[in-house]
């Protein structure tokens, strides 16, 4: 089966964002007074071939702790779904 | 270490693809008596090398994170297999954050606090002598080195950095923090000292046309390190540097 994994990688609580901080900055200037709390990530999607959704799961967890984030100033939140193909 | 018995020292100095402080590396190291030797990331082995500096730039476009895909080329099994054996291993800046990456040094470097890109000069101040880097100056010794990074804003856990300085794993410290980093680290040392990583560029401050020759008496260090494993003896010798 295939499994789109979509993962999205932001900063750990507590660890500083710079590049939030910029954005949150400039806000004002274009009159959002009232959005606060803003984060900045990344957001990778793929497909994964495995036997179930537990597998595909796994995977894309493996890959995230491996790869895509650095779990010393990131998180990744994982989602996996079965992909809808056309017959 | 005299003149001859820094020539039986040889340095790989590590290039990925995007690195580009490696001729600058070379340039330096040369004029302090050593052989150095490019290594591209595609080889396997750094049998025959007494040191290993990485160097600066963007390893692989910085893609992803800084030292994210780096850490996967062919050679960073050798550069681990060697610092395992207690091999001096060096990382300027990009290379500082290949080596946290690889995880052979503790944190990571994130984005510069104040999100500026940095070109200037800081002034760092010997916090501990125990590291291949630092073993030859004394605890409080202030030098001037270059900085250029914009991820450059050391983060650990707070229990790490506690554990780091009880420990004298932290080498350097900027004595006006310009980028953010937790105890306003410059560079980070492995538990037994002989993987250092740090962000100012010590191969930019060996000559006095360009501000500095404070750089040298790190490199020194670091050259005496790799010589004191082959039982060279003698100290660096005061080569001053004959380049342009």
């Amino acid at each position: 089966m295939r499994f789109t994994a979509v993962v999205e990688v932001s900063a750990l609580e507590g660890i500083s964002d710079p590049e939030a901080a910029t954005i949150q900055r400039a806000l004002p200037l274009l009159g959002f007074d009232n959005v606060g709390e803003l984060s900045v990530g990344r957001v990778f999607r793929f497909v994964v071939d495995a036997a179930d959704e537990p597998t595909a799961q796994t995977a894309a967890a493996e890959l995230s702790r491996r790869l895509l984030a650095n779990p010393v100033i990131q998180r990744a939140d994982i989602s996996v779904t079965p992909l809808e193909t056309s017959t | 270490m005299t003149r001859s018995a820094a020539a039986d020292i040889s340095v790989a100095v590590v290039v990925f693809p995007g690195s580009n402080c490696e001729h600058d590396a070379v340039q330096v190291l040369s004029s302090l008596g050593v052989r150095a030797e490019l290594v591209w990331h595609t080889e396997r082995s750094l049998e025959g090398f007494q040191a290993v500096l990485v160097p600066g730039g963007f390893a692989h476009g910085d893609y992803l994170r800084p030292g994210a895909i780096a850490r996967f080329s062919p050679v960073m099994d050798a550069v681990c297999e060697v610092a395992a054996r207690g091999v001096p291993v060096l990382g300027i800046c990009n290379g500082f954050q290949v080596l946290t990456e690889a995880h052979l040094l503790p944190g990571a470097l994130q984005r510069n606090a104040g999100g500026r890109f940095l070109c200037d000069v800081a002034e760092c101040e010997v916090v501990s002598t125990s590291s291949m880097l630092t073993s030859g100056t004394v605890t409080g010794q202030r030098l001037r080195l270059p900085i250029n990074h914009f991820e450059g804003n050391y983060t650990c856990g707070r229990s790490t950095l506690v554990t780091l300085e009880s420990r004298g794993q932290i080498p350097l410290r900027y004595v006006v923090n310009p980028n953010g980093s937790m105890g306003s680290v410059a560079a980070v040392a492995n538990a037994a000292g002989n993987v250092v990583g740090l962000m100012p560029h010590p191969e930019r401050a060996c000559n006095i046309l360009t501000g500095s020759l404070d750089g040298e008496i790190l490199l020194k260090s670091f050259l005496q390190a790799a010589a004191n494993r082959t039982g060279s003896r003698g100290t660096v010798a005061a080569a001053a540097f004959t380049g342009p």
